[in-house]
């Protein structure tokens, strides 16, 4: 396909499809209706399924069981329907069963949802912030890509600006390298064999009564070790020699970046710090990215939440400041004041004056 | 009357030395183990039987995924030799729409108790009859939530004992119970509907024919299907585990209705001589 | 008076867990709960001559305790008693 124009929701569910997605399920909801529509229009043309289902508590049921036979399946919706997938999620995760779940938010205040987990028990979700489309459809291929290598769900934090925002972009298939057969997957040929399957979450096992959920999910938590000892993705500009790194995610990075550039072009020392995995968080190369500098400002859509990591990055060796704060329109859903380069430079400029003081 | 007394013990620790053709086996050839901690009298592990044999008589042991609710039956998948995925409470027909959607070809089933059908569930169960989705859902209905201690769920009838009910459960008070089968064949995606138990030999046959019919309604691809079993909960209902199936009986079924409601998509009076089958006269 | 056993049954009485169901499930009658116990501590039945080989014990057992034979010529048992299995 070559470079078109095309909403952000258009070009994940073009990217899903092309990284190989059979099935999709979700409830309507701004921002996320329209990566709905999208899957529902180009789905049933590629030999896949997409069904509106009656909650999000069964859109995330319906891709479980889709994803436990080995398809490549995902969901959506936004922190609200997210807030009631969290049972699932944390079930999905601690199953083993690859999944990919996209939540076009109402701003950045799901960051704790996302990297925390609102579900039950000890689990982590990897979590992809992109900043735009065209790294959207690089994600959204990585987010399956990750998914099946791990055995383990993959959540892609996008947003309203995302999903609506127009951008050309090109929908080239990424390769991520070889994957293991899927060996584990639910198709029904091992019944009657003494050797059938059990997709669960607790350790459940065939041919003997007893679980031990103890020993199941400590091997899950090393795996999760492993997972982010490995995965962490961060980009960052200008931070070698910066006097104030900020540290930003998702659509309102891109706002920082342009910034960042436009002081740099005058002189100004300042870099952009921006984690591409919210979860695991890439606190080493943060720490590493910020030793030199005099602050690290952390600009956020919300009341303050991503810098609970960069906090427990830094360890106090630098003062961390919020440039952030909730900005959101009439609507809640996340257009708010903050998205705005001049209003962002205008903080900037504030830290390097009280640095400087 | 025979004086029992008189007659002697018979050896049934081996199979017989006399010439004889075995006609029935421990347990059905999909079946791992026997071994389970269900109460003495519950009708869950009988249930399972029917189910078994079903998928194996059909010849579909190969192409066949289960998915399972949350109940006192979790505890029986390890003896379940079928491809398995374990859901949450109330969500297995949601899990088991979307691996039918990817495995076609494969018979879908859900097992699941009332309490998580009927309560957690009950959005989930009317939304995929509704959509048509060809799936069997199998519900163990014993009136109470059994692994959590024997609590009330939706399908409690009225008058009946339970740890949240003592005195019996009261309309005003607690509300009336829900008839699921009924509900689920009013529904335009349900092709097949029926209402089985197990209190005894004759009840267990007929129920085994409706998940015969429910399976096949499901490979025709005929929309919905759906089976629900009442089994016996004696330590649930407060009973000796003798007067499980009598209970049931008088009890259960005269509320929810034995038969089936609904076959090829067209709807049925439930035969009113299944609907309170007698229990076969003692000669003790 | 003579009876007469078209079948018989295997009982793994180990994993009887006394619930009883079999007994009145028979229909010929011919079960009956021990006065010995198992190793769990438990009544479990027995089999007295009679039986058709119906299956009903079978399906009824929750915890899978039987095992059913027809014989090939049944067994009468005379009024001086016949065992099945000598």
């Amino acid at each position: 396909m070559s470079r078109r124009l095309m909403e952000g929701s258009e070009a994940i569910a073009h990217a899903a499809i092309a990284a190989n997605c059979r099935f999709f399920a979700g409830y309507p909801m701004t921002p996320f209706t329209e990566l709905l529509e999208s899957f529902a229009k180009l789905l049933p043309t590629h030999d896949g399924v997409c069904i509106n289902a009656e909650s999000e508590i069964e859109a995330i049921g319906m891709a479980w069981g889709a994803a436990a036979t080995g398809a490549r399946a995902a969901t959506g919706s936004t922190g609200q329907g997210l807030a009631l997938m969290q049972e699932s999620l944390s079930e999905i995760s601690r199953a083993s069963v690859p999944l990919v779940i996209f939540n076009m938010a109402r701003g950045q205040g799901d960051y704790y949802q996302a990297t925390r987990g609102g579900g039950h028990g000890d689990y982590r979700l990897m979590v992809l912030a992109p900043v735009d489309a065209e790294e959207a459809v690089e994600l959204t291929q990585l987010a399956f890509h990750l998914a099946d290598q791990w055995r383990h769900p993959v959540l892609v934090y996008g947003d309203y600006l995302l999903a609506h925002t127009s951008q050309a972009v090109e929908i080239t298939p990424s390769k991520f390298g070889e994957l293991p057969d899927k060996d584990w997957a639910v198709d029904g040929s091992l019944g009657g064999t003494g050797r059938s399957r059990n997709v669960n979450s607790i350790g459940m096992r065939k041919g003997e009564k007893g679980i031990d959920p103890e020993a199941f999910w400590g091997e899950l938590q090393e795996k999760t070790e492993r997972i982010a000892a490995t995965e962490a993705r961060f980009e960052a500009e200008g931070c070698e020699d910066a006097e104030i790194v900020i540290v930003a995610f998702g659509t309102l990075a891109r706002f920082a970046r342009y910034v960042v550039r436009e002081l740099r072009a005058e002189g100004v020392r300042v870099g952009l710090f921006r984690p591409i995995t919210l979860w695991p968080f890439p606190s080493e190369a943060l720490a590493a990215a910020t030793t030199g500098a005099r602050r690290v400002a952390v600009l956020e859509q919300n009341a303050g939440q991503m810098i609970d990591d960069v906090r427990l990055s830094i360890l106090g060796r630098v003062p961390v400041v919020s440039i952030g704060g909730i900005s959101t329109d009439a609507a809640g859903f996340g257009i708010g004041p903050l998205l705005d380069a001049k209003v962002i430079r205008g903080r900037v400029e504030g830290v390097l004056k009280e640095a400087a003081a | 009357m025979s004086d029992q007394s008189d007659l002697q013990v018979l050896e049934t620790t081996n199979p017989p030395s006399q010439p004889a053709r075995q006609t029935g086996e421990f347990h059905p050839g999909l079946q791992l183990t026997t071994d389970h901690d269900l109460c003495p009298g519950c009708g869950e592990p009988i249930a399972l039987r029917i189910l078994l044999e079903c998928i194996e008589e059909l010849g579909l042991a190969e192409r066949s995924i289960g998915v399972i609710g949350i109940g006192c039956y979790t505890a029986l998948t390890s003896m379940i030799d079928v491809d398995l995925i374990q859901a949450l409470h109330g969500r297995a027909p949601s899990v088991a729409t979307g691996a039918k959607r990817m495995q076609p070809n494969n018979l879908l089933f859900t097992l699941q108790g009332d309490g998580d059908m009927v309560n957690e569930g009950l959005q989930e169960v009317l939304h995929t009859a509704a959509r048509g989705e060809r799936v069997t859902c199998i519900l163990l209905n014993n009136g109470v939530f059994g692994e959590t201690g024997g609590h009330m769920t939706a399908t409690t009838v009225l008058g009946q004992r339970t740890k949240n009910t003592i005195e019996g459960r009261d309309a005003d008070y607690h509300g009336h119970p829900i008839l699921i089968t009924d509900l689920i064949a009013q529904l335009g995606g349900t092709g097949f509907a029926a209402r089985g138990s197990v209190h005894d030999a004759a009840a267990i046959g007929r129920t085994r024919r409706h998940v015969m019919r429910a399976f096949e309604n499901q490979m025709r691809g005929d929309g919905f299907s759906f089976v629900e079993i009442l089994t016996m909960c004696p330590t649930g209902w407060f009973i000796p585990t003798a007067e499980g199936p009598d209970y049931l009986n008088d009890v259960m079924a005269p509320v929810h209705r034995l038969g089936e409601l609904k076959a090829g998509g067209i709807l049925m009076d439930a035969d009113p001589n299944e609907a309170l089958p007698g229990r076969a006269e003692s000669t003790s | 008076m003579s009876v007469v056993s078209r079948g018989t049954v295997r009982i793994a009485t180990e994993r009887c867990k006394g619930c009883e169901l079999c007994i009145p499930a028979c229909k010929p009658n011919v079960l009956r709960m021990s006065t010995r116990r198992n190793e769990q501590g438990l009544a479990y039945p027995e089999l007295l001559p009679g039986c058709t080989g119906c299956n009903a014990c079978l399906l009824v057992c929750p915890d899978f305790c039987f095992e059913v034979y027809q014989f090939d010529e049944p067994i009468i048992h005379d009024g001086v008693v016949k065992e099945a299995n000598p």
